[in-house]
């Protein structure tokens, strides 16, 4: 303790025993506390790195084996469409069709939700009042709050049964319920990231739109959507990851056909949706187990370069 | 006094009048306008009709009996009280583990950190930690809870996975409340000799606490929401629970959760009585709409309240 007291510097210029500096020093335990809790901070601050990596590692030390085993071929893992895990003769790991379900999914759902969930940012931003705005981003976010296991729900009954009266399909659970719903999903991240990019345009911009006589159109299309260009397209990203992510919606919604789709009213399969379908039937240790954490580890690169994007973009909105 | 040489009165109306090309701007404005709202409405309308939906097939089954009782008859019948209980457990635990950490990170990322590489690791971290996808999460779980640190299928594992993916909502909304709370009153409190931490203590948490609480309701919305983390990590389809029982799970225990149970009568078991999944989902859509709407009635009751 008396250790401890030399080595700290004195309070104010000159201490004196006894003195009003004397009275000030704080009581050890307050002073040990503090330490503890900074030192708690510091490492909870450290805390998201260290689980990026754990995430990372866990995944990647599971599919190590398989990776690196001899007759296991990354080409034919990336791009060959046969996917038969559990054949008795011909195993086949195959994730070409199951990406191009997720890309195909994730297109449908991004074609849908851009332009409404753009046209629905410029609104809230530009056009509407402040208490219109108020209503509709409290909607927004009730909208992000559904969980994704009752959007599959949705998918499965509700709008399964629409598609089934509208395109007199045999089964609607397919491409095309699974682009709808996911679209509805990634929507709100769309509109408020789209918002947030429009209002950092500063309002000097707007002003001087006006003054030359552009109209409030006008000023959006010539003015605030070039400046807010990055800014949007982070959105669109983040929208992006949602949908390729997303994995109870799609695994209800969009049927079970591992196979390459051709038309919006075939069933298909993603790659999120399959390791939730097939991971608790695949033994632990197993080829097909670790296959499987090789595409949680392709899913975890693949966001991980569309989050990072998405970070860039909105870093050079705010430098400017 | 000379006559006046432009007479005022009549030209004034006549230089403002509305040209055919200002016509036509207005046109175009309240043309784009209405596209933009119509664009609005078409994802907020549908919807409204597909909860009231879910209400009307939910109707035959919903009374509070429905949420006390068990299922029963290989979930054909009876009620949700087994999987209620279970996302309860799911969620508190979650939160005891996910709050402190998240609130604590949220405060170094704000109060102490520098705009360094490091920091900007760690900002990387959380971005890419939120957008990670849920089955990622889940395989996170099932290698590093269940396998590497020996947990096993448990209540502990699934929460601990829940906690780790719901992080980043808390690290987010705290970090906001943060950054409302104004440069000057920390300033203030150092030019009176305040440490780091006591200023922290004394003047930025109490000045925040309602929108760091924000963003622990929004924590226990998401966690309880999400399937496929505790899918492989803890949740079962069925365990045997007593009707209205409050701890029926050990931390060891598997457990059912409410939305995993949503995935179950809705697409693993056969016959089950009509209303029983939709009711299931309007109990799960309900209770996550109710936190998120008390999240946010905190946060419009702040921002009425606040001072500066």
């Amino acid at each position: 303790m008396a250790a401890d007291d030399a080595k700290r510097p004195p309070l104010g210029p000159f201490p004196r025993p006894g003195g009003a500096a004397e009275r000030l020093r704080r009581p050890m335990l307050s002073l040990v506390a503090e330490r503890l809790l900074e030192a708690a901070i510091r490492l909870s601050g450290f805390s998201a790195v260290l689980f990026v990596a754990a995430i990372f590692f866990f995944i990647f030390r599971e599919a190590a084996p398989v990776l690196f085993s001899r007759e296991f071929s990354l080409t034919e893992f990336l791009f060959s469409t046969r996917w038969y895990p559990t054949s008795e003769s011909n195993v086949r790991y195959g994730t070409l069709a199951l990406t191009l379900g997720t890309l195909s999914v994730t297109g449908i759902a991004i074609a849908l939700a851009v332009p409404f969930g753009l046209g629905a940012a410029i609104f809230i931003s530009e056009f509407c009042g402040p208490r219109l705005r108020e209503t509709l981003k409290i909607v927004i976010e009730l909208l992000a709050a559904i969980p994704s296991v009752v959007w599959g729900f949705i998918g499965l009954t509700v709008m399964n049964r629409v598609i089934i009266a509208l395109t007199g399909a045999p089964v609607g659970v397919n491409l095309l319920n699974g682009g709808v719903i996911l679209a509805l999903m990634s929507v709100p991240i769309i509109v408020s990231i789209g918002e947030d990019a429009l209002k950092a345009v500063p309002d000097s911009y707007r002003e001087a739109a006006l003054a030359l006589g552009a109209n409030r159109w006008q000023t959006v299309r010539r003015v605030l959507v070039p400046a807010a260009r990055n800014g949007l397209l982070a959105a669109v990203l983040l929208g992006v990851g949602r949908a390729v992510g997303e994995t109870m919606a799609v695994l209800m919604a969009t049927g079970h056909a591992v196979r390459v789709p051709h038309s919006l009213l075939d069933s298909v399969r993603t790659l999120t949706a399959n390791i939730a379908a097939e991971l608790g039937e695949a033994p632990a240790g197993s080829d097909h187990y670790r296959v499987l954490f090789l595409t949680g580890t392709l899913l975890f690169l693949i966001t991980f370069v569309v989050n990072l994007g998405a970070d860039l973009a909105i870093r050079s909105v705010r430098r400017r | 006094m000379s006559a006046p040489v432009v007479p005022a009165v009549p030209t004034v109306p006549a230089r403002f009048a509305r040209t055919p090309h200002v016509a036509r701007r207005e046109r175009t404005e309240q043309i784009a306008k209405w596209v933009f709202f119509a664009m609005s409405v078409s994802m907020i309308l549908p919807l409204i009709a597909i909860v009231a939906y879910l209400l009307y097939r939910a109707a035959p089954s919903l009374s509070l009996e429905f949420l006390l009782d068990v299922p029963r008859k290989g979930m054909r019948e009876g009620g949700i009280w087994s999987a209620f209980v279970g996302t309860l457990y799911l969620v508190w635990i979650s939160l005891a583990v996910a709050a402190p950490i998240g609130v604590l990170a949220a405060i170094y990322l704000h109060e102490y950190a520098r705009d360094n590489w490091v920091n900007r690791l760690i900002h990387l971290a959380v971005i890419n930690l939120a957008g990670v996808p849920s089955i990622v999460h889940a395989l996170f779980g099932l290698g590093a809870f269940v396998y590497a640190a020996r947990f096993g299928y448990s209540v502990l594992s699934a929460a601990l996975t829940l906690a780790i993916m719901t992080l980043p909502v808390i690290i987010a909304s705290t970090r906001e409340a943060l950054a409302s709370v104004p440069k000057e009153f920390r300033q203030a409190c150092w030019n009176v000799g305040a440490t780091r931490w006591q200023t922290i203590r004394r003047v930025v948490l109490p000045n925040s606490i309602s929108g760091i609480l924000t963003g622990i309701i929004l924590q226990v919305s998401r966690a309880a929401g999400e399937t496929a983390p505790i899918m492989f990590t803890g949740a079962v389809f069925f365990k045997a629970v007593q009707r209205g029982e409050l701890f029926p799970y050990g931390l060891n225990d598997q457990c059912m959760a409410l939305s995993m149970h949503l995935y179950t009568v809705s697409t693993q078991v056969p016959n089950v009585k009509e209303s029983i999944p939709y009711a299931t989902a309007v109990v799960l859509l309900g209770s996550v709409l109710m936190v998120n709407a008390t999240a946010i009635a905190l946060r419009v009751w702040l921002r009425n309240r606040k001072r500066w």
